[in-house]
């Protein structure tokens, strides 16, 4: 978001001084450098030998910048087990997410219209119900969750997967979508109604043009939700169907044969990658959406 | 949920009657996969956390015996007691990081943008990835320790990665790191949001701006607070990746959280009934936080 005008009037704490200008540039200077330093090192590590690790420390520049640690991280590092690297893991990361992301959404979206212009007796009620489900630890359902899918035999399965994510990915979705939604005006769709333009004409024609940004928002979230999760990923999944981010705590934490860092730090800018994309190239609508949905919401 | 307004529609025609059933039809899904896998599940753990189900459910109701068992598991006890420590620094630290970084944020800074960006940043992250660069960083002998080390300081010590007295505290600044950028953008939204009139008309009073921020604006913000206040808990309640990642728990289960505790309890030591308890207890937790939050907001929105 743009300053806006109204900020005018609080820049003086330190525009008068020259003196403090300066601290206050160095002061965020300093604040950027922490920020940024994990993920230099990362970067830096990733590309150095191990003899270069040994030899140099955490932000010394890699001597020479070798690949070699990305190439046995994506396909040849041991993740448990298997040591095929954390290449097969990444593609398992995508086929549970884009599904999840996907399907969540659209029936965020469709809950959220609901919610907001078709009212019912009962569906603030149950939308206040529904509020929980963003806030109670997964710990609570995992249990049950996992007898379930065995009973379904979905149990590490990656639709045993995407079905968990769409199920708890739904409470934030809908309230993602109603807390935009209440802000479109009735009278538009109640318009419609009395023209005769039944449920999914007036979502199709008028709710749906409406939402681009909503729609940005809820599913960058929701990636980034599903493809950061490690707890469903560690309990409903096994073997070959595991996300990234088991794949790569397996890797980090295996006690087995020397310790190479820079894998280690290759397979976790891997696992990283794709948030980090999608956040650098369409952040600006995550952090509105975010703010927006969170100090409202 | 039978009753419909059914004023602007007849009765009589079945194509009105499915239009007028038509978003309970959409909205049903959603209500049973809601009431069951979020409220049955609870209950259903519930259940559990009475039973003694150890390798798999077995329902012989022992009462409140798992509760009692875990009360007395030194292992659990470490736990409730490190989430005390962890998610009180981990909050305190992060609103009053926010806070500063947002109001230094909001002085007209150049490439504020870019600054922005670069708080927000870890927050894309999974904490698996967090975990493993600040293990990295923090590695005795080969991370941070020997970085100051070979810049001269040569009996610089920094090993609280390993040290069971210090390891938890490992975990609050990884935590910190990946989370006061966002708390940050919460409270410039927040400070955004402030009217302009009033500090002007302050400024007019002579009040001096430490004085205006103090008394007029950070109590404006103060929704944003608690805003903050609940996601903060939220994640240090449920925080479970980065344990794993970072420390495993160890040295031996110095670092143990009530998350970390119900996996392990339930998943690796087959034990399900004292992890369905334990699950529970962090249930009552977040309520215990939630319940009053939910219900000022609530009477808040009435007054509007």
């Amino acid at each position: 978001m743009a300053p806006t005008p109204s900020t005018s009037a609080k820049t003086s704490l330190f525009s008068t001084a020259g003196f403090a200008r300066l601290a206050l540039y160095a002061i965020l200077l300093l604040a950027v450098l922490f920020y940024l330093m994990p993920l230099i090192v990362m970067i830096f590590t990733s590309l150095k030998s191990m003899d270069d690790i040994r030899a140099g420390n955490l932000l010394s520049v890699p001597e020479v910048f070798l690949f070699d640690a990305w190439i046995k991280a994506w396909s040849g590092a041991c993740t448990g087990v298997s040591c095929e690297g954390v290449g097969t893991y990444f593609w398992n990361s995508f086929q549970i997410t884009l599904p999840a992301v996907l399907i969540s959404t659209l029936l965020g979206a469709l809950n959220g219209y609901v919610l907001t212009q078709w009212k019912f007796r009962g569906s603030d009620l149950f939308f206040g119900m529904m509020l929980f489900g963003c806030f109670i630890p997964f710990q609570v359902v995992i249990l049950p969750m996992a007898q379930t899918l065995g009973w379904l035999g979905l149990a590490n399965t990656t639709t045993g997967l995407v079905f968990v994510h769409i199920v708890y990915g739904m409470a934030f979705t809908t309230l993602f979508f109603r807390n935009f939604y209440v802000a479109v005006p009735t009278e538009l769709v109640s318009a419609a109604k009395i023209d005769g333009a039944g449920f999914f004409t007036i979502f199709w024609r008028i709710i749906l043009p409406l939402s681009t940004p909503i729609f940005v928002v809820c599913i960058i979230w929701q990636f980034t939700q599903v493809w950061n999760d490690f707890l469903f990923g560690v309990v409903f999944s096994g073997g070959d169907t595991q996300p990234i981010t088991v794949a790569l705590n397996n890797l980090v934490n295996s006690s087995t044969g020397v310790k190479e860092y820079n894998v280690d730090m290759a397979a976790a800018m891997i696992a990283a990658l794709p948030t980090l994309l999608v956040y650098v190239l369409a952040g600006k609508y995550f952090v509105r959406g975010l703010t927006a949905g969170a100090v409202k919401g | 949920m039978s009753t419909h307004s059914g004023h602007t529609l007849p009765r009589s025609n079945p194509l009105d009657l499915l239009q007028r059933w038509i978003p309970k039809l959409v909205l049903g899904p959603t209500i049973i996969t809601t009431l069951l896998f979020i409220y049955g599940y609870v209950i259903w753990t519930g259940v559990l956390s009475l039973t003694k189900s150890r390798f798999l459910p077995r329902y012989d109701f022992v009462r409140f015996l798992q509760y009692e068992k875990l009360m007395d598991n030194d292992r659990w006890l470490v736990a409730s007691y490190n989430i005390l420590i962890f998610g009180g620094l981990f909050i305190l630290i992060c609103l009053a990081v926010g806070v500063i970084m947002a109001i230094l944020l909001d002085q007209k800074i150049r490439a504020e943008g870019s600054i922005r960006t670069v708080f927000l940043y870890p927050m894309a992250l999974s904490f698996i990835v967090t975990g493993t660069a600040w293990k990295w960083i923090l590695n005795p002998g080969l991370g941070l320790e020997k970085m100051v080390q070979d810049l001269g300081f040569t009996d610089f010590q920094f090993d609280w990665l390993v040290d069971p007295n210090m390891a938890i505290y490992t975990l609050v600044i990884a935590a910190v790191w990946q989370s006061s950028g966002f708390v940050m953008a919460l409270f410039l939204a927040g400070l955004r949001g402030v009217d302009s009139s009033i500090v002007k008309a302050a400024q007019l009073d002579g009040a001096s701006m430490p004085t205006i921020y103090r008394r007029i604006i950070l109590p404006h913000l103060r929704p944003v607070f608690f805003s903050a206040f609940i996601i903060l808990s939220h994640i240090a309640i449920k925080s479970f990746d980065l344990v794993m990642a970072l420390t495993g728990g160890g040295p031996g289960y110095s670092t143990d959280l009530p998350a970390t505790f119900m996996y392990v309890t339930s998943f690796s030591r087959g034990q399900i009934g004292l992890g369905s308890a334990s699950a529970m207890m962090m249930l009552g937790a977040v309520l215990a936080i939630l319940i009053p939050y939910l219900y000022s907001e609530l009477r808040g929105k009435q007054h509007d």
